[in-house]
């Protein structure tokens, strides 16, 4: 089976990268496929490339504030495209609060600063497989 | 009898006490012979003298205490205001200025890339219009006022002062900072709109402007903070930022532009880390590196020429989301080595920032957090309190060398500029933020309640400040509000003039700034005009 594949993105107009970066870095380290989209991406652009790369995975992170905004319009765009198997995560400066209100629409996942590395990787890996098909055609 | 040696400990934390946060390697020990080489005169000196290794001042803080400045904003210019008259009742002594992220990209609230993010992480100054908002019953000529901007700060800087001129405050006694420094937005902090070379030439036109007409003013902040967050080490962010500042000086100079005329109003902004140590021989070396240059290789005759002034900022990047309320006891000790490093002013962070901007609860704790230090501690009563000590001379001696080493591969990359389009610093920062994250999920490194002492069933119960989806409304609607009740004809024909300034490299941009802005030209549409001229800047990732 070929490695899994995830995107890591930069949303809206936040410029700090250095947690999406090592964190595809990490995803990269325990034999992922990582394409990093770089910054500054917007929501139709991230699901784009998800789809175009057929990755399994996205992982966002924003430490703007603008999580409320962005999750929900790249949820909405997996939605419309039809790619909800796409397991999508993130992570970046999001109050607990906030945290509990993403997942509850469908973000599978958030990472908040101090998350372990291992424990990304793992969570990734194991939501990923989940939703492969049993063969692979 | 044998004697056993001694032995150092083991089990989480001991697989780094030998090297500093930055892996700069360590001793157990230092002892006089570490510090054989040194020439008090020339490699210390005595305070307030070359190369300042000791500080600026002869008297240290007893001659003056730094500045206490907390970085604040949020929403909108209004609320910002009245958190601004609130600290300035608290005691504070200077205002600081945080934008959001549109402001900071060039965009108006009411752009579609501004969604979501309006009001944010800063407050909203899309015109002149908030610009007089946000100082609505301050006096602009009795406060100083910081302002942390970079691809815009020209356009900041013009509503600054046309805000002022309305306030009938002439630009001549106007104090105060203003950020500028894009070449570390390139480096680390990735808020550009221009590409680096017709920027270059705007910093160069503002640091032009302000020498003639702004005397008061610091014309540039040179930072080394954003280089660190971004997860540098602590020689990175200083040979970087050293670095940064040198290219500024050599565009000056090649402007034609005497040394002596701008350098004393050149200022430097750092982080201060967890590590204690290393942080303070940092901002010793900076002192030391920069003193040097500036006399030898640039010729400044002006002892204030000569001197590094820093505002520092305690390490957001060390702050932890799970038990807030130790960022607290972290913050302290930032804010104690920033000041055994002679910082000029401080920012101490609030514990709550990991989660969002900070509630004023939180703000009130960090700014006594620098009181306790200023008034009880004491430290501030003798001068440079460590120097001469084996350690911390040592350890200076080290950050000048690794900083040295860095300048020698960015001069073989042909300066900074060539070394930003190569990738050059970006990938150093990744593989050093890399390196560090590998250390704490090895637990070579502990961070306490992350990766030791955690609690297991944490609950949150700080208060946070909360920006609703109503600021965003309300200031899109102000935006155009200004565009509608404005002379469009006046404002276009400021913007054309603007223009044809962008092409002509011998026309200071300032002055058309100043004239777009008070046309009520907004912020977007002026970076716009601009960027018809020199394009935007796209990055070349790397990780």
């Amino acid at each position: 089976m070929r490695p899994l594949r995830i995107v890591v993105a930069k949303a809206g107009l936040d410029g700090h990268d250095r947690g999406a970066k090592v964190i595809a870095r990490a995803l990269r380290d325990a034999g992922m496929e990582v394409i990093y989209t770089g910054l500054f991406q917007t929501p139709e652009q991230i699901v784009q490339t998800a789809i175009q790369e057929d990755a399994d995975g996205i992982g966002l992170s924003i430490l703007s504030g603008a999580h409320m905004t962005l999750f929900p319009l790249v949820l909405e765009q997996l939605k419309a495209q039809g790619a909800q198997d796409v397991v999508f995560f993130g992570g970046g400066t999001i109050p607990p609060d906030d945290a509990v209100a993403l997942k509850k629409m469908g973000v599978r996942a958030i990472f908040t600063p101090g998350a372990p590395l291992q424990e990304i990787v793992d969570f990734v890996k194991a939501e990923c497989e989940k939703e492969r098909p049993l063969l692979s055609s | 009898m044998i004697e056993r040696p001694p032995k150092e400990r083991t089990g989480p934390g001991s697989g780094a006490v030998d090297r500093t946060i930055s892996d700069v390697p360590l001793k157990a020990l230092y002892v006089p012979e570490d510090l054989a080489h040194l020439d008090y005169e020339g490699d210390l000196g005595y305070p307030g003298l070359y190369p300042y290794t000791r500080g600026l001042h002869p008297l240290g803080y007893r001659g003056r205490l730094w500045t206490m400045r907390q970085f604040a904003g949020f929403g909108t210019a209004r609320q910002t205001n009245e958190r601004y008259k609130f600290l300035l009742q608290q005691g504070q002594t200077g205002l600081s200025v945080a934008f959001d992220m549109p402001t900071l990209m060039g965009f108006d609230s009411d752009a579609a890339e501004a969604r979501g993010e309006v009001g944010r992480c800063g407050v909203a100054i899309d015109s002149l219009a908030d610009m007089e908002r946000l100082f609505d019953g301050i006096d602009m000529g009795a406060v100083t006022t910081s302002m942390t901007i970079n691809g815009p700060a020209a356009i900041a800087l013009a509503q600054y002062v046309a805000a002022a001129e309305r306030q009938g405050v002439s630009r001549r006694v106007l104090g105060g900072t203003i950020q500028a420094d894009i070449l570390k937005e390139y480096i680390a902090q990735k808020e550009w709109i221009f590409p680096p070379r017709p920027h270059m030439r705007i910093i160069v036109d503002m640091i032009c402007f302000c020498t003639q007409e702004m005397p008061r003013w610091n014309t540039i902040s040179i930072s080394g903070y954003h280089i660190r967050e971004a997860g540098s080490t602590a020689a990175q962010e200083l040979a970087f930022t050293l670095a940064d500042g040198f290219a500024y000086i050599e565009a000056c100079i090649e402007a034609g532009m005497d040394v002596d005329s701008f350098a004393p109003r050149l200022s430097f902004f750092f982080n201060s880390h967890i590590d204690f140590f290393e942080e303070i021989a940092k901002f010793r070396a900076a002192r030391r590196i920069y003193a040097r240059r500036m006399r030898e290789r640039y010729g400044a005759k002006d002892p204030r020429s000569w001197q590094l002034r820093f505002h520092t900022q305690t390490a957001g990047c060390s702050a932890t989301a799970q038990q807030p309320e130790n960022n607290i006891v972290r913050v302290a000790y930032e804010a104690l080595a920033a000041v055994l490093g002679g910082t000029q002013s401080l920012h101490t962070n609030s514990m709550d920032e990991v989660h969002a901007l900070p509630s004023e609860k939180a703000v009130e704790i960090a700014l006594r957090t620098q009181q306790v230090l200023a008034y009880e501690t004491n430290v501030t009563n003798v001068v440079d309190p460590l120097g001469g000590s084996y350690f911390i001379e040592s350890l200076t001696d080290e950050m000048e060398r690794e900083a040295n080493a860095y300048f020698e591969q960015i001069e073989q990359y042909g300066g900074v500029v060539a070394a930003i389009e190569s990738g050059f610093f970006q990938k150093e920062i990744a593989e050093a933020s890399y390196r560090f994250q590998r250390s704490i999920e090895t637990r070579d490194r502990i961070i306490v309640g992350v990766n030791a002492f955690e609690k297991p069933e944490e609950t949150q119960e700080i208060e946070l400040l909360r920006i609703t989806e109503e600021t965003e409304r309300e200031q899109a609607d102000s935006v155009r509000h200004v565009r509608e009740h404005r002379d469009t004809s006046v404002a276009r024909a400021t913007l054309e003039r603007l223009q044809r300034a962008c092409r002509d490299p011998r026309d200071n941009l300032m002055p058309h700034l100043i004239a777009c802005v008070n046309a009520y030209c907004t912020e977007g549409e002026i970076v716009e005009a601009m960027v018809e001229v020199y394009g935007r800047y796209v990055e070349r990732s790397v990780f």
